[in-house]
């Protein structure tokens, strides 16, 4: 099993993530997580698709009919050492006058924040690559996890160039 | 279809009867519906009005480019429209109301995605506002028929109407063909909107590659002139592009063999010396040997399917692959690809031809002779053939093979699913592209009457026969009725063996003998059924209903046929009926099989020629 982090620019149309997700299920593969939201141009949307694959070639044949969805602009496969990748948690905590300085050393070292507090609970705010979350998450677990809410996976290429610069260009062409 | 030399070709349509951008005229949505298909050189539609699409049917009435036939049932239409679009070679299409109407197009429109049929769906919706809410006649057809459209439109705003009927017909007919559905809010088409034509169509995200790469092109040239054993494998996807001049060229110009899917019969002539045949489950002998024991495979607009392969992990263990389709994703889909071309068929093939040529003037052109005394062997020692009945009923490979060869020069077939369907494919003679229709990749009991029809409505002065099987025929007949009062003359042979024929020759190879609910010509009183003798009174093939009345009932000529004496007299008789739709109920030999067969999920090595016979293929090809 390998995790494969796809990038893919889309029309911003009703009904478009529906076709990417359907096409997903009936070629057989689950969407390990997946993020949406517009771009630097309002008629692109991007959408992050985390997928687990087996072996190569089945991915490239999702990759391929993701292609032909006549909505889809672009698809690019994010190299993971060559790409920033990031979710967002936020969690409840179970905490008391006890606990809560101990929680609060944790949040300090994720480089985490609080964005909440009661007496019986700290809600925290942290984002990062999946496997620092996940430590954090660890950490906190023992104090007692009331509520956990994950955002799907964003990821962008490092360096100067973007994927959007030549769908752009296809887009102005065609309006 | 028609084929064409060499040239410059644009597989994107050209809006025809195109008027140069005027001022805008006002009109209502429905009206720019109908005038839009005109412009796009729509001239026949098969529909049937309800609530949802009435607006579009008040100004189709006025239109005088555009010709509605209205069917008996939509499914009807959808096939219609696919028959019109492989008769033409233009996009076919259908109409429909919003709910059950839709519903009932989905069957056909799933089979044209199957077989990569350009045709266009319009469908009416609930009224904008309502959409969501379970209004009457609400269905949400366009999530319906999103895994098996090539692409699908909900219009909301009447001014949308031009653009996307533009776009819907781009869509279905270039790169590789396929259905559009366009769902049509009522309201859409009654609101008031400003009609200009072309209008500005905006798919930025839809390029299909037609040009294919020249470094691929030249490696796919050096592979066949290395090759010893190279077969040109070649589907569907020719016959879409028109490459059947092109194909013949390179064919000769390389001397390989060339076997034609059930999707391209017609596509290389069936009489040229180099064609070995139609591969698959019930292909020839030689077509499926001449792939397993190739060194080459040029696959040409083909797709590798279940079908053709076999068990693929032991489909043609020794061959590279050329494999050249319009459509990426199709590439290295079952059957790894060491030479990937992406490309229309005909600018392929057209490349590919030069590329030969170069190499052969270069020296080096491929020998083929020790391939073709394989071939020829194979060919000539387990030829097509069937046994003729010793109790004096009529084999139903003979009438299919008289069909064929008593039909009229320039002749359209289409089939329904089944046996028939197979022996159609085998035992009539296709020399021209665009004669052959049936449901291939769907398998569509039903398609062959309303396909023949709406072929019959694109080119009329055709004659166009129908192959039938008991089953098939009782599943959408009633279009017959729609062929009868719309001067649409089609020919029907019902092969009728009283039963659902490959289902049953599946239980009788793989089911113990079990007849299980395949007994069309008995109630379940007679259950095991029809095991008790052929010809048996039992079973003198489906009585009811009497497809001799029934056909009458529904104004067309009902013929019977039961011996093989009439049988010359009787299909002349219905070649000669030119004013109304003429049906022959064949009452056939019930244990009749389609053979060679490659059972399924078993490799294309155990193909049996006939029962208990495995060809004896000498196995010092195996290098």
């Amino acid at each position: 099993m390998s995790k494969h982090t796809l990038s893919v620019l889309v029309e911003n149309k009703p009904g478009v993530l529906a076709r990417i997700t359907a096409l997903f299920s009936r070629r057989g593969f689950n969407i390990d997580s997946l993020a949406v939201g517009t771009t630097e141009h309002p008629e692109i949307s991007r959408i992050t698709i985390v997928v687990n694959v087996i072996d190569e070639l089945p991915l490239e044949q999702v990759t391929k009919q993701l292609n032909k969805l006549v909505n889809v602009l672009k698809i690019v496969e994010l190299d993971p050492t060559a790409a920033v990748a990031r979710e967002l948690v936020l969690v409840k905590v179970r905490a008391d006058n006890e606990s809560r300085s101990q929680i609060v050393e944790i949040v300090q070292l994720f480089r985490a924040k609080t964005v909440d507090v009661s007496p019986e609970a700290v809600t925290i705010e942290a984002t990062g690559a999946a496997d620092k979350l996940e430590a954090m998450l660890k950490m906190l677990e023992p104090f007692g996890i009331k509520e956990l809410v994950q955002s799907g996976t964003i990821a962008i290429g490092r360096g100067a160039r973007s994927i959007t610069d030549r769908s752009l260009r296809a887009l102005d062409r065609s309006a | 279809m028609t084929e064409q030399a060499t040239g410059s070709h644009h597989p994107q349509p050209r809006t025809r009867n195109a008027v140069p951008a005027a001022t805008a005229e006002r009109m209502t949505g429905a009206q720019a519906l109908i005038r839009s298909l005109e412009a796009v050189g729509a001239d026949t539609v098969f529909g049937i009005p309800g609530g949802a699409i009435l607006p579009a049917y008040d100004p189709l009435m006025d239109s005088a480019k555009v010709r509605h036939v209205l069917v008996r049932h939509e499914q009807g239409a959808g096939h219609a429209a696919t028959g019109y679009a492989q008769a033409t070679g233009k996009v076919g299409v259908c109409m429909a109301t919003s709910g059950p109407g839709a519903t009932n197009l989905v069957t056909p429109i799933a089979d044209a995605h199957m077989d990569s049929v350009p045709i266009v769906a319009i469908t009416g919706q609930v009224a904008a506002k309502s959409i969501g809410t379970d209004a009457f006649q609400e269905a949400d057809i366009c999530g319906i028929t999103m895994p098996i459209t090539k692409h699908n439109f909900l219009v909301r705003d009447a001014a949308d109407i031009p653009r996307t009927i533009a776009e819907a017909f781009h869509i279905a007919a270039t790169g590789r063909p396929g259905p559009v559905l366009v769902d049509i809010a009522k309201d859409a088409l009654q609101n008031q909107m400003s009609f200009t034509w072309p209008p500005q169509q905006d798919l930025p995200g839809y390029r299909p590659v037609t040009k294919p790469h020249a470094k691929q092109i030249r490696e796919a040239a050096r592979l066949i002139n290395e090759a010893r054993r190279p077969v040109l494998y070649v589907g569907g996807g020719v016959v879409k592009a028109r490459a059947t001049a092109e194909l013949r060229i390179l064919a000769e110009l390389t001397g390989a063999p060339v076997t034609t899917t059930l999707m391209a019969l017609g596509a290389f002539p069936d009489s040229h010396p180099q064609h070995v045949g139609m591969p698959g489950m019930h292909g020839d002998v030689s077509a499926v040997t001449a792939l397993q024991k190739s060194d080459l495979i040029i696959a040409l607009g083909a797709r590798f399917d279940d079908r053709v392969t076999g068990r693929l992990d032991t489909f043609a263990p020794n061959a590279k692959v050329v494999h050249a389709d319009i459509d990426p994703a199709e590439i290295s889909k079952n059957r790894v690809a060491d030479v990937p071309i992406v490309g229309d068929a005909r600018e392929v093939l057209a490349d590919l031809i030069v590329a030969v040529q170069a190499d052969h003037e270069a020296g080096h052109k491929g020998d083929y002779s020790e391939w073709w005394n394989h071939l020829n062997f194979w060919r000539n020692t387990y030829p097509l053939g069937y046994d003729v009945p010793k109790d004096g009923s009529l084999s139903p490979q003979q009438v299919i093979e008289r069909i064929g060869q008593l039909a009229p020069e320039g002749t359209l077939f289409a089939a329904g699913v089944g046996q028939h369907q197979m022996w159609a494919a085998q035992f009539i003679k296709y020399e021209q592209p665009g004669t052959w229709f049936n449901s291939g990749g769907a398998g569509t009991m039903g398609y062959a009457v309303p396909a023949a029809m709406g072929a019959k409505a694109g080119v009329p002065d055709a004659t166009v026969w129908a192959i039938d099987g008991d089953g098939c025929f009782q599943m959408t007949n009633q279009e017959l009725v729609t062929c009868a009062l719309n001067n649409i003359p089609i020919k029907v042979a019902i092969i009728n063996n009283g039963a659902l024929g490959m289902v049953r020759q599946w239980q009788n190879l793989f089911y113990g003998e079990r007849f299980s609910n395949t007994v069309l010509h008995a109630g379940a009183e007679h259950r095991p059924g029809s095991t008790q003798g052929v010809g048996s009174i039992q079973n003198r093939g489906t009585r009811v209903p009497d497809f001799v009345k029934l056909s009458e009932a529904m104004g067309c000529v009902g013929l019977r046929c039961e011996s093989p004496d009439e049988l010359d007299k009787v299909i002349a008789e219905a070649n000669a009926i030119n004013d109304r739709p003429v049906v022959v109920d064949f009452i056939v030999h019930e244990d009749a099989m389609v053979w060679p067969m490659v059972a399924a999920g078993t490799s294309n090595d155990e193909i049996m020629a006939a029962r208990d016979v495995r060809p004896d293929f000498s196995d010092d090809l195996d290098d």
